[in-house]
């Protein structure tokens, strides 16, 4: 049977209903649904009432700014009740139809294209919790992986580090651990100067609003583009504060390979230096603030330790060549000239540096060696005077006024899993962990696997270092023989697709469950779908843009929000088929596994939110019925409440930060104790041409450099493909041509001419890991000798045999072409923002 | 009385589409007899989005973003078209397409000349725009394209209303001409021949710009000033910034200009330029005096 057969048909309908509002959460900010009969028809987003907190304002000169009375939400969010009815939705428990459990062959070579058949819930349950009993009896629990996304949908007791992380907890299982995905070259570089270890490696965070409108005469946002990224989670909130900036004559500048969405309308100045090559340009800079002598001498000997050594790589003392802008231009690209009145620039005025999405992210430390670059980034501001009034770490798009210290979890919290909101918490007793970048080579190779690091390695700057292995030794090891996959598709976020592709299909993995809504990316693998239902049809509570609470990966993420909303999930329709929310299909095998009472406490969905509730602030402020009444409730800012800009304490005081010495280290004294003598991570940052870029040797076959930032129409892949026919409509985000929405490339017009490609052409991308094919917009916003595509497409469609790198690939998955290879030796990071490529007319159809 | 107006402020869009979007939301699987039926997953744009990138690459690409909806005319050509009435004027200015007496006339979505009218081949009636004339009329203060704009760039209200926003704002607003709503984003305004109930604030104007650099240092020129002579006027003006980059908008298609580039120590130079579009001089060179 056809699946597509299967998910089509009309939601069921619920008699006698009136039309109501319901209010829900995304990633792209505030849900207002309204639901008639039974169906939404409508999502739009939150405007506050008087009953609500009043705005904060920040004045400055005889002007006040306060922000619109709503919650701004993307176009993905506007959108999200078509992805609840989508061609694609998963039902009923899905089983491929060549695979047979009581079989020793369980034709995993079929995998991807294979059709699926629907069996009951109780068959699904029945068939994991035999697998699950098999595999741990033969094997140990430690067979069995269990895999989450970076990204799943929205809410808190249904996410990932909740209900999935506690039921896989009280059964063990070897823990995919994720990496720092789009922050690798702060955690793995930044970290080693400034500390921040428990934030990622990034900077805080408060009250910089207040000082750039301030205090600040010029923004560089440098690999950042706010107008695609929206801080993450914090949906358009930050569109108005480009738009104060402006009106203030603030001076924008934006570095990027390519002409992002934030610089065509914000910035008077675009540089655009080739892909990989951003350190090279920071350490110019540097030189001519040296050779100029405008940094700041005082900051530098009271504040930090180890600038000599910084000053003779810049100069070329240790190396023989002075990193002069003229060196620079024959690196980057960029005018030697223009490097130059940058530096000026940046040294006369008080600058706000932006290195990314949130103050840190950005292409550039997701690429070979990003971690050099980020440690430049802290480098110059260092060489500023950072924390002085005006020179800050901001993108504009974070530390708006808001009351951090009203209580409320963020999703990395744990949700059911956490001391006093369950009675019992559950720690996996399976000491095997896997780290995610190492997936396929687990399931395609029998190499033992080693890797330094723990994770996002949020508890100590030494975490870095730990060594792993995998598999563990016996009895502690074992290879994974069975992969449960949860949230947001990997298929194609995840580089090296192929690979992934390739490794879901070998028979070393005997059984490969997949819970998701969608039948997309790796559900298209599975021996088993489970149709989660989406976060629209089921109850939850979470706060707006909140991924940590006040501890977690990103603390106190939602002052990056006009408004801090905390939202009562409410279900706006019943699940659609026999989908469950994801609560309740863990509940579901729970039951079939004899691990109920372990997993839900006898509590029902209600009651872990109202235990959540009880344990937050939320319970001083609103009573529960009335929250769940009324859906929503605005955290106010203080009347009283003082602006104590990131960094303030720092800059008085000359100490404090979470490094050996508390001062910003140029040179770094943990790698010093751990990392004495590696090469492609010296104490002091260097550039260090990219093994992927316009100087490595690949790129004699492989020309033009591809970058793939984060998308902007959706949230990774989460709202495109099948789920969302409106966003293919968006000519940024996929351009219709012969009955198909193809991805589209951004290609400089003198490269496409070069290669007989014009505007609209279907293109075919490609390198030794996979040929992808695109349609070309041929524009200037790409800088010669690169395209831009992309990240997340959510289609995988090769054409030929899923996995072989010559299979052209429809969908647009230019994950397909990046490599999975770590940044450099002993940082595990990834780094598929660039990748080598050639880009030809695609003649096929 | 009411009539309605809506006031676009191009220099304020940011292109994240949310407009076009929540139209879609709006419309989609949603019949409103008698205004409208719904609006197919594809192929139809309520709200459509011109977009024209300013090729200024060594200084910026500057993109412009042109939201269009119906123009809601007070003399509607498609109402001409119409026959059995089936295009009517309401008093408060909503050019409604009657979805029931409008069926098999595909000879109206011929007749707008902004392109703003389009066909739905399964219903085989013409569909366009609404203001979302069925929420205004339950009370509700803007349609939803309005609603959704993050930027505040769709002002919308009554024109009859003297404290309204709209209102202050329409005498300065120009009208989109049919030639811009079809893709040539340069070419001048309209004349409002068909009395336009949406103008524009911003809307994009041929621009010249260029990155000076000084011929004996070879670094950037800042401070340079660059004046735009129309005949022996003064047009504008502008200082070059850090940079040695200059961008001045506000030229007129198929006019002579001339770019006049001064600076106390270096030697004055002019350039003559033709408007077909915008003009990038790129690298232009002082010589000291």
């Amino acid at each position: 049977m056809n699946i597509k057969a299967q998910v089509r048909g009309h939601p069921r309908k619920m008699a006698g209903q009136e039309e109501r509002k319901c209010y829900n959460l995304d990633h792209g900010g505030v849900v207002v649904a309204t639901v008639r009969d039974g169906k939404i028809v409508r999502v739009q987003p939150l405007y506050l009432s008087n009953d609500d907190a009043p705005s904060w304002k920040i004045a400055v000169g005889d002007r006040v700014f306060t922000p619109p009375r709503r919650s701004n939400a993307t176009q993905f969010t506007i959108s999200i009740r078509r992805r609840v009815y989508a061609s694609n939705r998963v039902l009923y428990p899905m089983l491929r139809e060549d695979f047979d459990p009581d079989k020793e062959d369980r034709k995993t070579e079929n995998r991807g294209k294979s059709k699926y058949v629907r069996i009951t819930w109780k068959e699904a349950s029945e068939i994991v919790a035999k697998e699950v009993r098999r595999i741990r009896e033969k094997y140990g629990p430690v067979a069995i992986a269990a895999m989450m996304s970076s990204h799943q949908m929205w809410g808190y007791i249904n996410a990932s580090y909740s209900a999935f992380t506690r039921f896989w907890s009280i059964l063990g299982y070897t823990e995919i651990l994720n990496n720092s995905d789009s922050w690798e070259g702060w955690s793995w570089g930044a970290e080693h100067v400034w500390g921040f270890y428990w934030r990622l490696g990034l900077p805080d965070q408060y009250d910089l609003l207040d000082d750039a409108l301030k205090n600040s005469d010029m923004i560089v946002l440098w690999s950042a583009d706010p107008d695609a990224t929206n801080s993450t989670y914090a949906a358009y909130d930050s569109v108005m504060i480009r738009h104060w900036l402006k009106e203030l004559g603030k001076e924008i500048v934006v570095i990027d390979p390519y002409c992002n969405y934030t610089a065509v309308r914000f910035a008077d100045k675009w540089i655009a230096p080739k892909p990989g090559t951003d350190a090279a340009l920071a350490a110019a800079i540097a030189y001519v603030w040296i050779k100029e002598e405008t940094y700041d001498k005082q900051y530098v000997e009271t504040h930090t330790v180890g600038f000599e050594k910084w000053a003779d790589y810049v100069m070329g003392k240790e190396d023989g060549t002075p990193k002069t802008p003229e060196w620079a231009e024959k690196i980057t690209g960029v005018p030697a000239r223009e490097i130059r009145a940058l530096a000026r620039e940046w040294a006369k005025k008080r600058t706000m540096l932006g290195p990314g999405n949130r103050a840190g992210m950005g292409g550039a430390c997701r690429a070979p060696y990003g971690h050099e670059w980020a440690r430049m980034m802290v480098y110059l501001q260092a060489m500023q005077g950072l924390g002085k009034p005006g020179v800050n770490f901001w993108s504009t798009n974070t530390a708006f006024p808001s009351w951090e210290e009203f209580n409320f979890p963020g999703y990395v919290n744990g949700g059911m899993n956490v001391p006093g909101i369950a009675k019992q918490v559950y720690l996996n007793p399976v000491k095997q962990k896997l780290l995610r970048t190492l997936v396929p080579d687990a399931l395609l190779t029998d190499k033992r696997l080693s890797w330094r690091g723990f994770g996002f390695n949020l508890g100590s700057t030494e975490q870095q270092f730990q060594l792993n292995v995998y598999p563990l030794p016996k009895p502690d090891g074992a290879p994974i023989r069975m992969l449960y996959k949860f949230g947001a598709a990997y298929l194609c976020t995840m580089p090296d697709g192929n690979r992934w592709a390739r490794a879901y299909r070998s028979p070393k993995l005997e059984f490969f469950v997949v819970q998701n809504p969608w039948f997309e990316g790796e559900a298209k693998f599975a021996d088993l779908i489970l149709p989660a239902a989406t976060n629209l049809e089921r109850e939850d509570i979470a706060e707006w843009n909140n991924g940590g609470g006040a501890s977690g990966a990103i603390p106190h993420g939602s002052n990056s929000n006009a408004h801090r909303i905390i939202v009562y999930m409410q279900k706006c329709i019943e699940p659609l088929g026999e989908s469950k929310s994801d609560f309740h299909i863990f509940l579901e095998l729970a039951k079939a596994l004899g691990i109920e009472q372990e997993y839900s406490e006898g509590e029902d969905v209600e009651g872990w939110i109202r235990r959540v509730y009880e344990s937050s602030d939320m319970k001083d402020v609103m009573p529960f019925e009335e929250f769940k009444r009324r859906g929503y409730y605005v955290v106010p800012v203080p009347e009283n409440d003082v602006s104590h800009r990131s960094f303030a304490t720092f800059y008085e005081l000359g100490r404090g930060l979470a490094t050996p010495t508390g001062k910003i280290e140029f040179e770094s004294r943990t790698l010093a104790k751990f990392d004495p003598k590696d090469p492609e991570r010296p104490l002091v940052a260097h550039y260090i041409p990219s093994w992927e870029g316009p100087e490595s040797p690949t790129a004699a076959k492989y020309p033009l450099v591809l970058i793939t930032p984060h998308v902007r129409f959706s949230f990774h892949s989460q709202h495109d493909g099948e789920k969302n026919p409106w966003i293919d409509e968006i000519p940024h985000h996929r351009v219709y041509k012969d009955g198909r929405y193809w991805w589209p490339v951004w290609i400089n017009p003198v490269d496409a001419e070069k290669r007989g490609i014009k505007d609209g052409d279907l293109v075919k991308i490609y390198n030794d890991r996979g040929t992808v094919v695109c349609i070309a917009r041929v524009s200037e916003r790409a800088r010669p000798g690169s395209l831009h595509a992309y990240q997340a497409s959510a289609i995988y469609e090769p054409k030929g045999d899923p996995g072989n790198p010559a299979s052209p690939e429809l969908g647009g998955c230019v994950n397909a072409l990046t490599s999975l290879r770590f940044m450099s030796k002993n940082a595990h990071g990834f780094a598929p923002a660039h990748a080598l490529v050639e880009v030809a007319k695609w003649e096929g159809s | 009385m009411t009539r309605y107006g809506m006031v676009i402020d191009v220099s304020k869009c940011v292109g994240c589409y949310n407009c076009f979007i929540a139209c879609k939301d709006e419309f989609w699987g949603n019949d409103y007899p008698p205004y409208s039926k719904a609006q197919p997953d594809h192929g139809q744009y309520w709200i459509k989005i011109a977009e024209k990138e300013r090729n200024f690459p060594q200084i910026v690409v500057r993109v412009d973003y042109v939201p269009m909806p119906c123009m809601q005319c007070k003399d509607p050509p498609c109402a001409k078209a119409a026959k059995d009435g089936a295009v009517y004027v309401r008093d408060d200015g909503i050019v409604i397409i009657d979805p029931e007496k409008s069926k098999g006339q595909k000879q109206i979505v011929d007749a707008c000349p902004y392109g703003a009218i389009y066909w739905n081949e399964e219903l085989q009636i013409p569909q366009k725009c609404t203001f979302c004339a069925h929420l205004l009329d339950q009370g509700w203060k803007k349609p939803r394209c309005a609603e959704a704009c993050p930027a505040d760039a769709i002002i919308f209200g009554n024109l009859d209303d003297t404290r309204s926003q709209v209102r202050r704002l329409w005498k300065s607003a120009e009208v989109l001409s049919p030639e811009q709503a079809k893709g040539d984003l340069l070419s001048p305004p309209g004349g409002d021949d068909h009395g336009s109930s949406v103008r524009y604030i911003g809307l994009p104007k041929p621009m010249v710009g260029g990155s000076v650099i000084f011929g004996d240092t070879g670094e950037c020129a800042e401070g340079v000033a660059v004046t735009v002579m129309d005949g022996g006027n003064a047009l504008a003006s502008a200082k070059t910034n850090a940079f040695g980059d200059f961008l001045i908008e506000g030229l007129e298609l198929n006019r002579k200009y001339v770019v006049r580039f001064e600076h106390p120590d270096y030697a004055s130079k002019e350039l003559e330029v033709t408007v077909s579009g915008d003009i990038n001089l790129g690298e232009v060179k002082l010589e000291r005096r």
